[in-house]
């Protein structure tokens, strides 16, 4: 069965590369290797179109007009909240608020239900592996509200010390801030084992699913997440556009985060009051030709099935995984079997940087850096790594090449 | 290859692998800090002053080659150098990497041209400008005695 589905992600990859227009230009000066998925996925020329056409024929401003255009954008806008809805497995398309990315997600989170419900007595959970978006919005928290932040540690492979968890899990806690998949290391954290320890102690999960959406196929039905988020431009579709989920009971608990126009029922000069969600939640003119664009992207990976995507890239992890072992340069962070195709490695003695700037003469766009998850690089006791993510674009010829654009590195800082 | 070569010279891999005037400077009369927030890179210099004379320096921090070979090459040259002379070349510095059109300052020996020159190839590589010039922008700082830490962002 596996040597099957493995032939027909064979059969199909084919035709996945040349569906981005920007991978199979000349648009760079080099022939492009393109590595740096986990920051920003490249868009497929069905998402640019979807975007142009909408500008072309169906923009007006939403929830607005009477008009027959401006009820087309509504209906293109509102079509994506319900597309985003099926996607993950919401259970009404309401709990779909749209941001505008990842990080707006989280902070509305911190800002709104955060600043109404936690005081210097309470406590929040993240991890030494978060990115800073779901660290820095905590702190900002802590400023406002006293309450105390604490990082479950991670072990030397950077997977999750779950016995650190469950110390660390009290009556005080919360709420649990966790990423699904690390954005520096691809180590995925055992979901369901911390949403249903916290939720025996009455704690609720945001889970940052950035990294983990884009991998695997995600269902929050079954994972029971309280809230979950993610952003557009990760998951192939645009930038300027986020998905905050949040159960709609937990929704309509929640103050608005900012004020504006469509997020209100009746305004006088004195007072307001405001909308149900999500629109409580999208002051102002929200992304509407990214959502639409984001919708389209959705379409198309669904399209593929995320289970050959999840499929195409482990086999592109392990290959990249045994490559870099043999070729016996650099040290590999977290080498474990079952992670994202995300992998994080440095030379003894070249910083990551030096290693940046070789790749990228040889047309190879990597990620050297502290990749916004410096906590994490503390633990490794390292400044950054040199990090190269995998889409479902990417082929085993990427990563011969990468191999071969290390090798010049070793060559230059011998 | 070529140009890459014209960035990673052998001088350059010679100071970023074993940078000159490395370490803390006990007698140091003044000092700054410097960060580079987008790779975590830090850098503090260490300066004695006598009168308007530099009459020692030095640095710590982690950071590439290009940082690292920029502080130590910077600082050998900064040594026993006035105030005045520093400003001259922390300019001509600030040109030769980031201003394409190159220029030709007077009032520098050749000797010293000749030793800045080298990281010149970093011009061609905008995003590793800030890796070359923090070194100098926090010798800067020392100099005017700016407590605060300096920053690239």
């Amino acid at each position: 069965m596996a040597n099957e589905i493995s032939d027909q992600v064979n059969l199909r990859f084919n035709n996945w590369k040349s569906d981005f227009p920007l991978l199979s230009s000349n648009a760079t000066s080099k022939k492009l290797i393109y590595l740096d998925s986990a920051a920003s996925a490249q868009k497929p020329q069905i998402v640019i179109d979807s975007m142009k056409s909408f500008y072309e024929s169906e923009y007006a401003n939403i929830h607005r007009g009477v008009y027959e255009l401006s009820e087309k954008a509504t209906i293109a806008y509102e079509g994506a909240r319900k597309s985003v809805s099926e996607f993950i497995g919401a259970s009404k398309v309401e709990e779909i608020v749209f941001t505008k990315g990842a990080t707006e997600s989280i902070n509305l989170v911190a800002s709104s239900w955060g600043a109404q419900n936690l005081t210097s007595d309470d406590e929040i959970l993240i991890t030494t592996m978060e990115h800073h978006a779901n660290i820095v919005p905590w702190h900002l928290l802590h400023k406002r509200t006293g309450v105390k932040i604490k990082a479950v540690n991670i072990d030397e492979n950077g997977e999750l010390d779950i016995d650190h968890f469950h110390q660390l899990l009290t009556k005080k806690t919360k709420l649990v801030s966790i990423t699904q998949t690390s954005n520096a290391l691809g180590v995925n954290t055992p979901l369901s084992e911390i949403i249903d320890t916290a939720h025996s102690l009455n704690a609720l999960v945001l889970v940052d699913g950035c990294q983990g959406i884009v991998h695997k196929r995600v269902d929050l039905q079954q994972l029971d997440a309280d809230f979950y988020v993610f952003s557009g431009h990760k998951l192939y579709g645009p930038s300027g556009i986020g998905v905050l989920y949040g159960k709609y009971d937990i929704l309509e608990s929640m103050q608005p985060y900012q004020g504006g126009g469509d997020m209100i029922v009746t305004v006088t000069t004195n007072d307001s009051t405001y909308a149900k969600p999500p629109y409580r939640f999208e002051a102002g003119t929200p992304p509407i030709a990214s959502a639409v664009g984001l919708a389209q992207a959705i379409k198309y990976i669904s399209n593929i099935g995320m289970e050959f995507i999840a499929l195409h890239e482990h086999s592109l992890m392990k290959y990249a995984s045994k490559s870099l072992q043999d070729a016996n340069i650099v040290k590999l962070f977290s080498q474990i079997d079952d992670k994202a195709a995300i992998i994080s490695f440095n030379f003894d003695d070249v910083h990551p940087h030096d290693v940046g700037t070789i790749l990228d003469n040889e047309g190879i766009a990597v990620r050297a850096g502290h990749h916004c998850a410096q906590p994490t690089m503390s633990h490794f006791g390292v400044s950054g790594t040199v990090r190269a993510s995998f889409g479902l674009y990417n082929d085993f010829n990427d990563i011969d090449a990468l191999i071969s654009g290390l090798h010049k590195v070793k060559e230059i800082f011998k | 290859m070529s140009e890459l070569r014209d960035l990673y010279q052998e001088v350059i891999l010679d100071h970023g692998k074993s940078p000159r005037n490395f370490g803390k400077l006990e007698s140091k009369t003044a000092d700054a800090h410097g960060h580079n927030p987008l790779c975590g890179d830090t850098i503090t210099i260490y300066l004695e002053l006598d009168k308007d004379v530099i009459k020692d320096i030095s640095f710590e921090g982690r950071g590439c080659a290009i940082s690292l070979a920029s502080a130590s090459l910077m600082t050998g040259l900064l040594k026993g150098k006035n105030m005045d002379d520093a400003q001259v070349l922390f300019a001509h510095f600030h040109k030769l990497v980031s201003d394409s059109n190159k220029t030709m300052s007077v009032n520098i020996p050749t000797d010293d041209l000749q030793k800045l020159d080298v990281l010149a190839g970093v011009r061609d590589y905008p995003m590793r400008v800030k890796c070359a010039t923090l070194a100098w922008h926090t010798f800067n700082a020392a100099l005017q005695n700016n407590t605060e830490e300096v920053t690239t962002e």
